[in-house]
């Protein structure tokens, strides 16, 4: 028993079917995220607080991470006009470029991320508030500390490194020049813990922007992530299915690229709404 | 048709028998891709859910006709299970709030849209459009085991300290947020397999049907149950993604703190200090999500079990569907809509007269061609020889209680009415109304009809009618007093069974508004209906086993005297399923043409017949 057209199209609707399949899997992605950004649209508009993101997220890493996704892009095009072309050695390299910029874009994410996991914003008792780097005891830089950490740990006090106070930052209460803005003094201040009412890092707990902005890039990284297995399992399965098989395998390429074209698109959306807007 | 089939099966399958016997039992029947075996793993576990899920509510049914007393017997058992939540054999608050969120999870996304959609859709679809099996069978099989591993979670979490999840189906935040146990991470997290498999069915089955049409199977051809199982296909598709997108923030909100759902100024539970949290989210986002997949998710449960009542109707009357062109769009108009009318489940929530307004006229809209599907069921019988086999009479009876359901759920789609009316009894009465004796009755008749094909034995007619009569007497009689307890203004979830309000007095007025005692008493015989309900199932179980192997041998494939094209293969189909090719020759119903030899054309029969 076969199934039909798993690699030639039916006559009448025009598609193979994993052609078929892959559309309508995307059209529910499109509502997964779809979902998401409703959500970030309705939050934002209800919102009484927003950060500008400039001020604590590192908007060059984000363009040039933006740049690799779209190289492969390209690339991953490139790949399967190659195979269409019947020269395999071209797609191995247009694959492998691909791939690469893939593995590039989640190493720059996983930095990013610790970045934001070691990075704080205390509110204080006495009604001040900092964003900054902290020191408990001989930890320095220390991940994922928070009030209730510090009072099970009984930590008495902390040392908060204070950013460089930049134009339109959380920090910035009073009123600053631009003369100030590119100062860096990184003073540091030591704080009680009996004078601190809340401590976060900047992790989704820390406020509905950080919540949106890790579970909607988590959620594309983890597509990025599947992608890559997809990608790498072609990859190095290619010369001898291209052989035995060429047209099926030309279809799988086809169809993990419109996959990988979508994960790219997520995040041309993505990227101005949380790192620009 | 009959004959060939099965004489060929042997001699032209014998070397596709061999393979697949060489596949060992693992392989045949656990780890299986073939489109079949799914569909009966699917049916019998989310019967097993159905039969748990009842048993749940009728621990419910204790507590409330007799508050505070241990249950008889299986207060024990609870006890020695579960621990402290069942002290005494008493079932506890949170302990019913448990089973209560349960019961409405298990039912609806374990039993009944696996048992309407994946189950009788694995089975049928393939067979009735001329396919050899599903277009993804290995997707098919993963969707199984998510479907699988995402109820054994659910189940595992009323054992972990704490219990189950305790803040209804629904699940809304911030309460399910806020209740200090884990009950509610398992829930999640079941959802999302539950979800994730429906997702790869819904892609597979509409694959499916585009794709694997035998020559001949136009769209206009297609049996109306295809037609159900393809618009489902699509809602699930398009509707449970938010949910799994609101799944995943509302686990966010649990696990890393974060406050999706979560208010600006929310108090923490005791003490009237403030919750621990950022705050600055929507408790109104998590409804939206939600009733975004709920509202359409009605309509899941419902249109399979009207496509397996339309081939019911049309084999059993031997006349054509009436109006098959208006059906086909309907059902289409339906599932268009369905997604539109999701808000009038959040009358009460304040989020403004206008989008109340909006949401009120869509839903007036949407009964549009729900009315017309039922009409044209109904004008089916006009005229029609009825053949009363249980089958039968279990999708006649699915067209007034359906009816009940449906007509009952106008005043709740009016703004007006349903201030008043809104959580109230009659709103469980309405929705068990279209789930119980409507789609529930339906899947019976779907799984008297096709029995015969799965085992090639037909079920027992006698216990068949018997199951059937009992059935629907104690469904009535559980569901109608609801009703008026609803309109009395008792509340659901009430662990005291409404108690609680009897005998308050108006402080202005002094007058007693409190719920009258008869509302309350009438828990009492509500309960010893559904105990009798679920005693009457009884006969159905035996049956179902029982016919496997000692029931009456089919004396050929096509039992019924069907036309559609599942009842043109051997029986039970091969792997592969059609001894050749079938090729569509005619549409769905021609039942009685005049002049025809037989009173029924198979679709795959020659022109010239």
């Amino acid at each position: 028993m076969d199934i039909p057209y798993t690699s030639t199209p039916r006559e009448d609707t025009g598609l193979y079917n994993a052609k078929l399949g892959i559309w309508l899997f995307l059209a529910s992605e499109v509502m997964l995220f779809g979902a998401l950004f409703s959500s970030y649209i309705l939050l934002r508009v209800g919102s009484d607080w927003w950060p500008e993101p400039q001020s604590i997220l590192n908007i060059p890493i984000g363009t040039f991470n933006t740049a690799v996704l779209i190289v492969s892009s390209v690339t991953v095009v490139m790949a399967w006009a190659s195979l269409k072309m019947n020269r395999l050695n071209k797609f191995m390299m247009f694959q492998g470029i691909t791939i690469l910029c893939a593995l590039t874009f989640l190493g720059i994410k996983s930095f990013e991320y610790q970045e934001k996991w070691k990075h704080y914003e205390v509110w204080t008792v006495d009604g001040q508030n900092y964003t900054g780097h902290i020191e408990v005891g001989d930890k320095h830089n220390p991940y994922f500390y928070n009030h209730n950490k510090l009072a099970a740990e009984g930590v008495e006090e902390i040392t908060f490194t204070i950013d460089p106070v930049k134009a339109g930052s959380l920090a910035g209460e009073e009123d600053i020049g631009v003369a100030n803005a590119d100062h860096h003094d990184h003073e540091s201040i030591v704080i009680k813990t009996s004078n601190i009412k809340r401590l976060s890092a900047f992790v989704p707990a820390h406020s509905t922007y950080f919540a949106l902005y890790f579970t909607l890039t988590g959620l594309h990284g983890l597509h990025v992530l599947g992608g890559v297995v997809v990608m790498v399992y072609l990859w190095l399965t290619a010369g001898t299915w291209f052989k035995t098989k060429p047209e099926q395998f030309t279809n799988r390429i086809e169809v993990s690229g419109l996959f990988w074209h979508f994960v790219d698109l997520v995040w041309i959306f993505l990227f101005p709404v949380l790192y620009l807007m | 048709m009959q004959a060939t089939t099965s004489a060929h099966t042997h001699g032209a399958h014998a070397e596709h028998h061999d393979e697949h016997h060489d596949q060992g039992f693992l392989r045949t029947y656990v780890f299986s891709t073939d489109h079949k075996v799914i569909g009966i793993q699917y049916g019998v576990t989310a019967l097993a859910f159905l039969f748990f899920g009842f048993c749940l509510v009728g621990l419910m049914r204790w507590q409330l006709a007799y508050p505070a007393q241990p249950v008889p017997v299986l207060g024990k058992v609870l006890e020695s299970l579960l621990g402290d939540v069942a002290a005494g054999g008493v079932i506890s608050s949170g302990l019913y709030n448990s089973f209560g969120a349960m019961h409405g999870t298990i039912m609806v996304f374990l039993a009944i849209v696996p048992l309407a959609f994946a189950a009788f859709g694995n089975y049928v679809v393939p067979l009735q459009i001329g396919a050899p099996d599903m277009t993804f069978p290995r997707i098919n099989m993963f969707s199984y085991q998510c479907y699988f591993v995402g109820g054994v979670i659910m189940v595992a979490s009323f054992f972990i300290p704490g219990g189950a999840a305790q803040a209804g189906w629904t699940s809304y935040s911030p309460l399910a947020t806020t209740i200090p146990t884990d009950g509610q991470t398992y829930w999640l997290l079941g959802m999302v397999l539950l979800i994730t498999s429906s997702l790869l069915g819904s892609v597979n089955f509409i694959a499916t049907i585009i794709q694997l049409r035998a020559p001949g199977m136009t769209w206009m051809r297609l049996p109306w149950f295809v037609w159900t199982q393809f618009v489902t296909a699509f809602i699930l598709l398009l509707a449970f993604p938010p949910l799994e997108a609101a799944g995943i923030m509302q686990l966010a909100d649990k696990v890393l703190g974060s406050s999706f759902f979560l208010p600006t100024g929310l108090m923490s539970s005791g003490g009237g200090d403030l919750a621990d949290v950022s705050g600055g989210g929507s408790p109104l986002l998590w409804q939206h999500l939600f009733w975004f997949l709920g509202h359409p998710e009605v309509y899941v449960l419902i249109l399979p079990a009207m496509g397996i009542v339309a081939e019911v109707i049309a084999n059993n009357t031997r006349k054509p569907l009436w109006g098959y062109r208006s059906l086909v769009y309907s059902v289409l108009a339906v599932g268009f809509i369905s997604f539109i009318v999701w808000a009038h489940h959040m009358y009460l929530t304040g989020m403004g007269t206008k989008i109340s307004t909006f949401f009120q006229t869509t839903t007036m809209i949407i009964s549009i061609p729900s009315v017309i599907i039922l009409t044209c069921l109904f004008i089916s019988l006009w005229g029609g020889s009825i053949r009363f086999n249980t089958p039968m009479l279990f999708a006649l009876a699915f067209l007034p209680m359906f009816g009940i359901g449906g007509l009952t759920g106008l005043p709740l789609g009016f703004n007006f009415s349903d201030l008043l009316l809104h959580d109230t009894y009659y709103v469980i009465a309405h929705f068990h109304y279209v789930v119980a004796p409507g789609t529930i009755f339906a899947l019976f008749a779907g799984v008297y009809f096709w029995y015969p094909k799965v085992t090639g034995r037909m079920m027992n007619e006698t216990l068949g009618k018997i199951h059937f009569w009992l059935s629907i007497i104690f469904m009535n009689l559980t569901f109608m007093p609801m009703f008026k307890q609803g309109i009395a203004g008792m509340n659901r979830r009430m662990y005291d069974g409404g108690a609680t309000y009897l005998g308050v007095t108006d402080i202005s007025s002094g007058m007693d508004i409190g719920t009258p005692q008869a509302m309350i008493d009438l828990n009492v015989n509500i309960s010893h209906a559904a105990w009798a309900l679920g005693l009457a199932q009884l006969p159905f179980i035996f049956n179902f086993f029982w016919s496997i192997g000692f029931g009456k041998k089919v004396e050929n494939d096509n039992p019924w005297q069907a036309t559609t094209l599942d009842w043109q293969t051997p029986t039970p189909p091969p792997h592969g399923n059609f001894v050749t090719p079938p090729i569509v020759t005619r549409g769905p119903y021609e039942y009685s043409v005049p002049g025809a030899k037989a009173d029924f054309i198979p679709q795959n029969a020659p022109e010239s017949v």
